[in-house]
């Protein structure tokens, strides 16, 4: 049995670095050794294929909690999955979550004092088709503070999971919204050390995903890490 | 071509995605040698860390529409992860090599701005002396960190320390 081609390493820079000191929860959690660098085998290199019979699809966040519509300004979120070699990554299944319009998750950690939507449960599952296309349709959640420092707010943000074809391209992130002026004061999003890595994370308003009458439409592209010696590299 | 996007934290509220059924493997009717994989999280002050995403993948037994191969849990109150899973056996490493049987584990949580990756072997296990990846590790007690305990029965222990003190072994991958 040949060996499988392993996926590249992270470029330098763009990943957070584990021990972020403004983002003050990192301070206890952070291993203090350098991971241990192993050759990928077939643990890493496989992964989990969920299919939408098992695992339904939700894509319309702001009708799937109780049938009511949600209360917030209604956006379309879609984007296409692809990895470093600019690949479509088809048929995988993609999980967001989110706070409501005003800024609060339907969760009973969240204490602060906005209002919950009983029609918002702010959850949502996708998957990618057969080019690596998503959508989904929500609302605009709020911002929120947080205690992280004085007068500290999340910018607005959509959670996203993502799984790709092994367990090495698992990705967890955060999508932002153009323009938000938190994202200057964001230690979290600040801790992407790369300038041109950080602003992928910040979606675009699209006017071709925008739907006349209904929905303000983002662009949200993701890349997750692909196979094999970057040319690039030397 | 871009680079892989940037990871973020999973965050304190994560657990709206949570489905407490995908913490046992076996529950599409997958049968074998069942197995509870259990461990407690802490922090650099030994503090437990609830509210942790737990996710295992294991390449055996071969995922199926019976058996996921992969596992989410959410640590309780005391910062304690359970799986209900299959044992897995010996899967091929890189070359000729022959890898003692393994389940992968990431953890994401708030304060972790991308998931830190190890894997629990299982005590006894005679391959462990001959894994690639654990004969790469030096000394024993760091090694050991990745080391399941049989803590009776069918229920295997590895505790996770994420800083300090028995500080588990990270890996990159």
């Amino acid at each position: 049995m040949s060996d499988p081609i392993p996926f590249r390493p992270f470029v330098p820079g763009t990943q957070p670095a584990l021990n972020t000191p403004a983002y003050l929860s990192t301070g206890k959690r952070h291993p203090l050794r350098a991971p241990h660098r192993i050759p990928q085998t077939v643990t890493e290199t496989t992964g989990p294929a969920f299919t939408p019979r098992l695992f339904p699809p939700s894509a319309d966040l702001t009708r799937n909690t109780t049938g009511q519509p949600a209360l917030g300004e209604r956006i379309i979120v879609a984007g296409t999955i692809t990895d470093e070699d600019g690949r479509p990554v088809p048929h995988t299944m993609v999980e967001v979550w989110q706070a409501n319009a005003t800024g609060r998750y339907d969760h009973p950690g969240d204490q602060h004092d906005a209002p919950l939507d009983p029609n918002f449960r702010g959850v949502g599952r996708v998957f990618t088709d057969a080019a690596g296309r998503y959508s989904f349709v929500s609302i605009r959640p709020g911002a929120y503070p947080w205690p992280n420092h004085r007068n500290a707010w999340r910018p607005t943000h959509i959670h996203f999971s993502y799984f790709g074809p092994a367990f090495a391209t698992r990705l967890i992130t955060q999508m932002y919204f153009p323009g938000d002026p938190l994202l200057a004061f964001d230690p979290i999003f600040n801790g992407v050390p790369d300038p041109v890595a950080r602003d992928r994370l910040v979606a675009a308003f699209d006017q071709d995903i925008t739907q006349p009458d209904y929905a303000l439409g983002y662009r949200f592209d993701v890349v997750l890490r692909g196979r094999g010696a970057t040319p690039m590299e030397g | 071509m871009p680079a892989a996007t940037a990871s973020q934290t999973i965050g304190p509220y994560w657990h709206l995605i949570e489905d407490k059924s995908w913490a046992d493997l076996t529950r599409f009717g997958a049968t074998g040698d069942r197995i509870i994989l259990t461990g407690t999280i802490r922090d650099g002050d030994g503090a437990p860390c609830p509210g942790t995403c737990v996710e295992i993948w294991q390449a055996d037994p071969a995922a199926s529409d019976l058996f996921p191969g992969f596992g989410r849990a959410n640590t309780d109150a005391d910062g304690t992860f359970r799986f209900v899973t299959l044992r897995p056996g010996p899967v091929p490493g890189r070359g000729n090599t022959l890898q003692a049987p393994h389940i992968a584990i990431q953890i994401f949580a708030r304060g972790l701005m991308a998931g830190v990756v190890t894997r629990a072997y299982f005590q006894g296990e005679a391959l462990n002396d001959s894994d690639p990846l654990l004969t790469s590790i030096d000394g024993p007690a760091l090694r050991q960190t990745m080391i399941a305990a049989h803590e009776e029965a069918e229920v295997w222990r590895l505790d996770i320390r994420l800083q300090g003190d028995g500080e588990t072994l990270f890996l990159d991958v």
